[in-house]
């Protein structure tokens, strides 16, 4: 009771995590709620309705085809904030194992690792994506399974930085004179001594993910009409820009609301873990 | 039980040689001292004689068997018999466990261990722990807290009661009392004494401190710059024949 009392004072006190979990709470309703609450198919189209403003029938109006966008809007919703948070769930999946493994055991292990890190690391994310992209054709799995290959990366350099460290400090060394295996090692010193600086990370990276897939889509390597992926919304819209600057405004703003969700609540739980931290130092 | 270390060398790097030909032996239930400044290989030999450290030249062996063996099955028996304590009482704890998890692992990893302090019970794990810290003299009630929130005294008491908690024949204690003040430096020497003499075991007491060695140990080897100066029994201490080094040891000591 005690520290639920002193974690939610902690939490308003904190303007950063309480905007990000207001945000956040709000974007998690669209998602789950949205598709059943949407007024419109966010597929049908209407060529009698084009491109109309914004009324009481459509509130943010209807694109080129007729198309509620409002109801697209919400209806992208999961499939953008969706597909983004898969990205890094996966790409978290993959790197943080690497990574612990690689600099806890050290060795030809970890210089192998290193080497495919490396390699990979000499081109920036967005070129490789674009070309992991290119070669394995436009879709939205595509472009998920590209961000996944360049992401894991990224969070395995992350982790075997902090392992490093932090292998040398005595608890761990008794850990290992007290006989424990490598693996147990991990899971129970390890993996706790990570998973602060992870969730920080992956919260910032939600956000710059969606940005990216949001940008691969609206260059065309993405999603493919008619989904009502964000990125994909503003590359329809943009031949309609001098006429209807609304279609490509409101995914824009979409966009920008959730990636400002997620950079407020990495900025939030950082200063919360590392508030934490400091106790721990006093 | 005994302990034999003939001509260990060990280099850091090709020009920084920690350790240079070090012989001594030790027996069952003995204490030895080994006393030096910073930087002098104290540690080092420490982590050579666990296995956190390898090392290229020389022997050790342990109840007549090369240590640090590489078979797993050997290995197992190895570490159930040499448990070291640190120097550092604060990263001595993982911060993120409570006390109670951290005092339980080797003696997890040891399951058919039935240590004296169980009395043949049959103990929950959290009651096991409990055991474990009054058997060092602490509260049962600190086992639920994090290691932040116990003194150094208590913390380096806990890393005890977790070396100890598998009745280790041979104790590799690497400063546990350098981080403390001297009353809790008194306290944490008696711990030990009591139970190098309840449990019979040898002591490897590592110090920089020469009156700390001198108030454990029956046996002191001074180090310095990875060299033996001089070996001698307790009762020799002030003896003519003391190496001047360990003479100025002593002086700097009682000046204090
Ligand atoms: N991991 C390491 N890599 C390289 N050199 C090291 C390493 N550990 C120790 N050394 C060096 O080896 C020498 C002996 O160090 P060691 O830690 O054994 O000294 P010590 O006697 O324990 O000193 P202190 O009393 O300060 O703990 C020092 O010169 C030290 O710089
Ligand atoms: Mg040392």
């Amino acid at each position: 009771m005690d520290t639920v009392l002193t974690k939610s004072t902690a939490l308003v006190r904190n303007p950063n995590m309480l905007g990000g979990i207001i945000l956040a709470v709000f974007l998690a309703g669209v998602m789950f709620l949205g598709g059943a609450l949407v007024p419109y198919d966010p597929f049908k189209i209407d060529m009698g309705n084009r491109l109309q403003e914004a009324s009481t029938l459509h509130w943010l109006g209807t694109d080129q085809l007729g198309r509620d966008i409002f109801s697209r809007i919400v209806f992208g919703a999961k499939l953008t904030i969706g597909l983004g948070m898969l990205a890094i769930f996966m790409a978290v999946c993959i790197g943080v194992p690497i990574g612990l493994i690689s600099g806890y055991i050290g060795g030809r292990m970890d210089a192998f690792f290193m080497r495919i890190i490396d390699g990979i690391l000499t081109f920036p994310d967005f070129i490789l994506a674009i070309a992991i992209a290119g070669i394995l054709g436009p879709s939205l799995t595509n472009i998920v399974i590209a961000i996944v290959l360049v992401r894991w990366i990224v969070y395995a350099r992350v982790v075997r930085g902090l392992v490093l460290s932090e292998k040398e400090k005595e608890y761990v060394l008794v850990s290992k004179t007290s006989f424990s295996s490598p693996i147990k090692t991990i899971r129970l010193h390890l993996l706790p001594h990570v998973m602060p600086d992870i969730i920080v990370m992956a919260a910032i990276d939600v956000g710059k993910v969606i940005l990216l897939i949001s940008a691969l889509s609206y260059i065309g390597l993405g999603a493919q009409p008619p989904i009502p992926e964000w990125g994909a919304m503003l590359n329809d819209g943009q031949g309609y820009f001098q006429v209807k600057p609304s279609l490509m405004v409101y995914p824009g703003l979409a966009i920008m609301v959730t990636v400002l969700c997620c950079n407020l609540l990495g900025d939030g739980l950082k200063s919360h873990f590392d508030i934490r931290k400091g106790r721990q130092e006093l | 039980m005994s302990l034999v270390v003939e001509g260990l060398s060990k280099n850091y790097s090709k020009n920084l040689v920690a350790l240079n030909t070090i012989s001594f032996s030790a027996k069952k239930g003995e204490c030895i001292g080994i006393v030096g400044e910073s930087g002098s290989g104290k540690s080092t030999l420490g982590k050579v004689l666990v296995g956190l450290e390898n090392y290229k030249e020389g022997t050790i062996t342990y109840n007549g068997a090369p240590v640090v063996p590489t078979k797993r099955s050997r290995l197992r028996e190895y570490r159930k018999n040499v448990q070291m304590i640190f120097q550092d009482s604060s990263s001595s704890l993982n911060p993120k466990l409570p006390v109670w998890e951290s005092v339980l692992e080797p003696l997890d990893n040891f399951k058919e261990c039935s240590p004296a302090f169980l009395e043949g019970q049959n103990l929950s794990r959290k009651e096991t722990a409990e055991q474990l810290l009054i058997m060092v003299g602490l509260d049962k009630e600190l086992a639920g807290r994090y290691p932040e929130e116990l003194s150094g005294g208590q913390k380096q008491r806990v890393s005890i009661a977790r070396a100890l908690s598998i009745e280790p024949s041979l104790l590799i204690c690497d400063e546990p009392t350098a981080s403390l003040d001297v009353t809790v430096q008194v306290q944490i020497l008696n711990l030990l004494k009591d139970f190098q003499k309840k449990m019979d075991m040898t002591i490897l007491f590592i110090s920089h401190d020469i009156r700390a060695v001198t108030f454990l140990c029956e046996q002191i080897i001074v180090l310095k710059n990875g060299t033996i100066q001089d070996q001698f029994g307790i009762n020799e201490l002030y003896h003519k024949s003391r190496h001047p080094y360990t003479k100025a040891l002593i002086e700097a000591a009682s000046i204090q």
